[in-house]
């Protein structure tokens, strides 16, 4: 059991448990799955600076900012806690393109450090996956009104059709990104 | 302490992103390359179960522990819903992280998810600056 537990979840584990946590949410207390709200709650409650979208009582949201204090202390406890291997188990085919288009030669971890490492912010590299990423998908969750919680699981849970055409558009730019200009920028 | 639910369940939450390696950088160029059925496992279970539990909630009129009738709010659409998420798409493949993954890799001790995290930030904060501006 306890060797069950210390070894990546499969999907059919995993998946079921994420799906879960929907009607989880709502019978506890009434509350729809969705984590990038909790970006728009922190800038209304650190930094409102008089903009309409972020004058509001983010106070009654406190819930969803506990909810992602949760998922950092859940992912403290299922890293360092529970075990991990060393290489994450993708497959040979990913690993060798990963080599050979963006020319990575360390796959331990759970992201490369070659292009995600700290002293990486003194080159183009870091600033564009650390700043540049991180600002499109801040940028791009609030737009669109949800992330892959928001949109793909609870959403998608719910029928809505806009959900839908979200996860459409997540797929458009990811699949864009790795295919078209990954291959260009290496 | 009336958040304290909220805060098991995120922590149980962020334990299943964790060990299913939903988090990882690796796992998310794999889905995009279509290499392994992992990724497409994961969420695609997750919407089934999701779908069956709100039926469930919705037919046999269910109500949250307070005895508050559940609702659950439409999502509408307008042209933000794609240009938006075309917008994150592309940062997803990027930093291989949705914010959820990002909060989970902070605390599984990834210093640069620090990074990321800022720069959403000033991504949502630039977004509501600019919204009045942008097409939908």
């Amino acid at each position: 059991m306890l060797e069950l537990l210390q070894k990546p979840w499969p999907w059919y584990v995993a998946g079921p448990l994420i799906g879960l946590t929907v009607p989880a949410l709502l019978l506890i207390g009434n509350k729809a799955l969705g984590i990038s709200s909790s970006l728009r709650h922190v800038c209304a409650a650190c930094m409102p600076a008089g903009i309409p979208f972020l004058t509001y009582n983010w106070r009654a949201e406190i819930w969803n900012l506990v909810f992602v204090l949760g998922v950092a202390l859940g992912g403290f406890i299922g890293y360092q806690v529970m075990g991990h291997p060393d290489v994450v188990g993708i497959s040979p085919e990913t690993i060798n393109d990963l080599k050979t288009e963006l020319h990575l030669t360390d796959f331990s971890g759970l992201l490369p450090h070659e292009l995600f490492s700290l002293d990486g912010l003194a080159n183009w590299k870091g600033w564009f996956f650390l700043v540049f990423g991180g600002f499109l998908v801040g940028f791009g969750t609030r737009y669109a009104g949800g992330c892959t919680s928001g949109h793909a699981i609870s959403g998608l849970s719910n029928l809505q059709w806009a959900s839908l055409v979200a996860v459409i558009g997540f797929f458009a730019g990811g699949l864009l990104m790795t295919w078209v200009v990954y291959p260009m920028m290496f | 302490m009336k958040h304290f639910k909220y805060l098991v369940l995120g922590t149980l939450f962020g334990i299943i992103l964790t060990k299913s390696e939903v988090i990882s950088w690796f796992r998310i160029q794999e889905m995009f390359r279509f290499q392994a059925f992992h990724m497409y496992g994961v969420i695609g279970s997750a919407i089934v179960v999701g779908i069956i539990s709100i039926q469930l909630i919705k037919r046999n009129r269910l109500k949250s522990i307070d005895g508050e009738e559940i609702k659950l709010a439409d999502k509408k659409f307008n042209h933000g819903i794609w240009i938006g998420g075309f917008i994150f798409g592309v940062g997803w493949a990027i930093t291989g992280a949705c914010p959820g993954p990002l909060f989970a890799q902070l605390g599984s001790g990834v210093g640069a998810a620090a990074v990321m995290i800022v720069a959403a930030l000033a991504g949502t904060w630039t977004y509501s600056a600019l919204r009045e501006k942008l097409p939908y």
